[in-house]
């Protein structure tokens, strides 16, 4: 299976996923931002960090950059494109995701472990993960989803929801929303299913040493779905 | 043109011999800009003239050491071709001005040392001191530091993995802010400031240069006044997205050959990493301002030579290479601009506009510079108290206990460092709030522990004892993670050296952190010094930041805080004698603020840990966490805290009472958790090593107790521990 990480200016967890995708059996290339054309791959994956600065606003600037029309153009032919923490902003930015992510409801960065709720597994992302809840890890400043009535009415109407923030029981209340969230959404899919934005970071949660494993799931899902 | 007098001299911070000083150099009066040039070296910042004295006794040399003190950062060897590059810097009079961008711009400093010398850094550590939680600035100083140290490190993507926050009266005027990073380099590949060859191309990176931040070195070097606010202007402004692509720019230029030297603009910009460069070459260096990249408009050579815009690099480049090293510069979108050359006139020479600006020698900068001896006194050693009985009769060692792990100094600074990205970069195996900070090498099997401490009230109590003791501190953290210490760097904060008696606490303490690292070879490899931490004649407590760095040849063996298993044997490894003297129990719980700090016994102190260490190498121990602040009842319940878990205290032997016993702060203990089949073999080993050892209880339920003196659920501690800061923070 062949992954390709984009690298944008200001990037930061593009070695940890290059690292995470490897051990789990990718071909993974890293792709520069000016580049026009990304290599030929079964996944794209926009890796976290600060693209530009996250001036003007998280993900903008990425979000109007050379590598991302194909980007694009590679999410609309049904390939599987995934964003996490930046990259799901980048993703909203594009118009490839619906709603925004806004600045944590308590106005300050959050680095942490937390739970996340499996909430549709008809996908490659979740298929064959025997676990309802996972334990992952988040790291930002602005990862508050927000959308519209209509859209979120849309989004829970075409099972668009991939993740909630939960407790270790699977309760995805307010009293488990880290960062207000709206339906404490972590991560969302579009119609298709084949694109996928989330805050939590997989990539770090990879061996029983760092934060927890329940990141292994998810990349030894992919490997296997591709 | 502005005319120089000595009244503008001593605006720029110089004192009026030291302007007499320079005319005799020169032979005449210095233009505007040389003025400018010498009041930055010249300055307590920069010039080290206070102290440079002192810090020559330090404990510099060791075999792990490859680079000790006077370079950008201290270097020392971790085996097989790694190397560990590692510094502490303050940062504490901007961030008091302006918190987010002191702070902030505080980290950028200190990576910019690191990387500078060709490491990628692979953690930040910080040691963060506030005024009293009830002075109104704290809370509001509090909050922009932690963000700006967030801030800036967060969008860098390096992790912050360990810290140190406290509190007290002391710095309600002065704050400190001192920043640590440490780099990872292959040993062969270092880079160094000094210049070599003449004529060598001398090339500007970077951000563009800007009017922010004109006289920072002088203005670090001053007491503050009732007009701080004034000063705003002094304070540089942060930009970490440049960084970050400073950062990779540089690493990919020094993938290849064509660096000879590289310095980052710091502290009085390009005037000292300027001179630096030439001075440490014994070359002359030329430099047309018209050539710098500049942000606003009409700066004059002054300006241009004193501003402290951030993220800003001198390098010296091998001849030719100038196109190579552009397209660097260019994919990353920075500026790169020739700016210079190097000379064999052993001068600074500056031109602007095709006429020549100024023109010093530069050893009249460097060598030349001002050295003082200045004028300080012993601190006594203040007499012991004598608790009476009646002190402790009306007290229940649980009251005491809740209202210790709430007070401001021992209470969960959670809340700090959940706003710090600690995972970034996937290697950090042990995050904030343990022994040390650690994390992997990449892609090896060792690993590199980390940790800062201070102990400012041992220190303004007993300055000898107090030096020695934050070493020793720094030791134990680092064998309570299972690491072997290697080297130390030390940010020396402290009140005005004009003053004897805070001259005093400088010298003493520097002694004490000498006498230790010697004896514990554990060297001093890099470090800064703060005076003038001091407003309207009030200075803080002196406080000597201790970063410390160890090594864990197999990461797997890794030590951690928490406690394992039920049934498990806790020992306390070293005496205790029950000094309360100085400690949190004392201050906090007896209203008793005099007396000495608890005495530091070398010898003990090294044979403990280094027996601590080769028990874990055995694999005998599970768990070890050092006796600190709070003593040992402060420490199991951390313990429990982070586990869950529960200790069943065993009923006290001799003759200290209870109170002494679980919160006296003697030096040199460990808590150590031992299965019980390994139980006998432990203690003969300790036996053989002739290290004293109390077998304090065993791992079990959900409660500490002891007896019928104390019953008290881990649950319920917790809750106090935890809320503290959150709690203040909201209110």
């Amino acid at each position: 299976m062949k992954s390709s990480v984009i690298i944008f200016p200001g990037s930061n967890c593009d070695r940890d996923m290059d690292v995470a995708l490897k051990k789990f059996g990718f071909e993974n290339q890293m792709v520069w931002h000016n580049d026009a054309e990304i290599p030929k791959s079964d996944l794209i994956i926009l890796p976290g960090g600060f693209s530009y600065g996250d001036y003007l606003r998280c993900g903008s600037i990425a979000g109007k950059s050379k590598i991302i029309k194909s980007v694009i153009k590679f999410a609309n032919s049904g390939g599987l494109v995934l964003g996490i923490c930046n990259g799901f902003q980048i993703l909203t930015e594009t118009g490839l995701l619906p709603g925004i992510l806004q600045q944590n409801k308590y106005l300050n960065f959050i680095c942490k472990n937390v739970f996340v709720k499996i909430k549709n597994k008809e996908n490659k992302y979740f298929k064959k993960i025997k676990k309802e809840v996972l334990e992952l890890h988040i790291a930002h400043n602005e990862g508050n989803y927000f959308c519209s009535s209509d859209e979120l009415k849309s989004i829970e109407d075409n099972g668009q929801i991939a993740v909630t923030y939960c407790d270790q029981a699977g309760n995805d209340d307010e009293k488990n929303n880290p960062n207000g969230a709206l339906k404490n959404i972590a991560g969302i899919f579009n119609k298709d299913k084949n694109i996928l934005g989330m805050m939590p970071h997989p990539e770090r949660m990879i061996d029983p040493f760092l934060s927890g494993e329940d990141g292994s799931l998810f990349f030894e899902n992919l490997i296997e779905s591709l | 043109m502005v005319e120089v007098s000595e009244k503008l001299a001593i605006e720029h911070g110089l004192k009026s011999d030291e302007y007499k000083k320079i005319c005799d150099l020169l032979k005449r009066t210095p233009n505007i800009t040389e003025l400018g040039v010498f009041s930055a070296m010249w300055n307590e910042h920069c010039s080290y003239k206070s102290s440079r004295k002192h810090l020559k006794k330090l404990h510099t040399k060791g075999e792990k050491v490859i680079q000790g003190p006077g370079e950008n950062a201290g270097v020392v060897d971790i085996e097989d071709d790694d190397a560990i590059v590692f510094k502490i810097e303050s940062h504490n009079h901007p961030s008091f001005i302006e918190p987010y961008q002191g702070a902030a711009t505080g980290v950028g400093g200190i990576m910019r040392d690191v990387f500078t010398m060709g490491a990628r850094p692979i953690a930040n550590l910080n040691s963060i001191h506030f005024g009293s939680p009830d002075h109104e600035k704290t809370r509001n100083l509090l909050r922009g530091v932690v963000k700006g140290i967030g801030g800036y490190g967060n969008c860098i993507g390096v992790p912050t993995i360990a810290g140190q926050t406290c509190f007290d009266e002391s710095y309600n005027g002065n704050i400190l802010v001192n920043a640590m990073t440490l780099g990872l380099v292959n040993k062969n590949k270092i880079f160094y400031s000094k210049a070599a060859g003449i004529n060598k191309p001398v090339i500007y990176v970077g951000s563009k240069t800007g009017r922010d931040g004109i006289h920072g070195a002088s203005m670090a070097s001053a007491i503050f006044d009732d007009k701080i606010e004034e000063k705003k202007p002094t304070v540089q402004v942060g930009d970490p997205f440049t960084e970050k692509l400073l950062l990779e720019a540089c690493l990919e230029l020094m993938a290849g050959k064509s660096i000879i030297s590289i310095q980052d603009m710091g502290a009085a910009g390009l005037t000292s990493s300027s001179i630096e460069m030439a001075s440490k070459g014994n070359l002359g260096i030329e430099i047309d301002l018209t050539k710098v990249p500049c942000r606003e408009e009409n700066m004059t050579p002054y300006e241009i030579m004193l501003s402290e815009s951030q993220e800003r690099m001198l390098i010296v480049l091998e001849e030719g290479k100038e196109n190579e090293a552009k397209k660097i510069f260019d994919k990353w979108n920075l500026d790169f601009a020739v700016i210079g050359k190097t000379t064999n006139s052993k001068n600074i020479e500056l031109f602007f506009n095709n006429e020549k600006v100024a023109e010093i020698p530069i050893d009249f900068l460097a060598e030349n510079a001002p050295i003082y001896d200045r004028k300080w006194i012993k601190t006594k050693l203040p007499k012991q108290n004598n608790f009476s009985k009646n002190q402790f009769k009306s007290l229940k060692l649980s009251e005491c206990l809740n209202k210790i792990l709430m007070d401001p100094n021992i209470a969960d600074k959670e809340w700090i460092w959940d706003q710090y990205d600690h995972t970034v970069m996937g290697d950090t195996i042990q995050k904030p709030g343990g022994n040390a900070g650690v994390v992997r090498v990449h892609g090896t099997n060792k690993a590199v522990a980390a940790s800062v401490d201070s102990s400012a009230t041992y220190c303004h109590a007993h300055p000898l004892t107090g030096g020695k003791q934050v070493v020793c501190e720094s030791w134990r953290n680092m064998i309570s993670v299972g690491a072997k210490p290697i080297a130390i760097t030390n940010c020396l904060n402290f009140g005005n050296p004009e003053k004897e008696k805070n001259m005093g606490e400088f010298v003493e303490c520097v002694e004490g952190i000498t006498e230790a690292s010697k004896y514990l070879n554990y060297p001093v490899v890099s470090g800064n010094v703060s005076f003038y931490n001091e407003t309207k004649d009030k200075g803080i407590k002196p406080t000597p930041s201790i970063g410390g760095v160890g090594l864990l040849t197999d990461y797997k063996k890794m030590m951690t805080m928490e406690l394992k298993n039920e049934g498990n044997y806790l020992f306390v490894i070293g005496k205790t004698e029950g000094h309360l003297d100085q400690s949190i129990f004392a201050r906090n719980i007896l209203s008793e603020f005099n007396g000495p700090p608890p005495e530091i016994n070398l010898f003990n102190e090294k044979q403990n840990g280094m027996s601590v260490l080769n028990l874990k190498n055995k694999n005998l121990i599970e768990t070890c966490h050092d006796v600190s602040l709070g003593g040992i009842l402060t420490a199991i319940s951390k313990m429990g805290i982070k586990s869950g878990k529960g200790v069943k205290l065993f009923p006290l032997q001799g003759l200290v009472n209870k109170f002494e016993y679980f919160f006296g702060e003697d030096q040199g203990r460990y808590i150590i958790e031992i299965k019980p089949k390994n139980l006998e073999n432990v203690e003969n080993m300790l036996k053989k090593d002739s290290i004293h050892f109390d077998k304090l209880g065993l791992v079990e339920g959900n409660k500490i107790t002891l007896e019928n003196d104390l019953k008290i659920f881990i649950e319920d501690i917790k809750e106090g521990y935890k809320k503290w800061l959150k709690e203040y923070m909201v209110n």
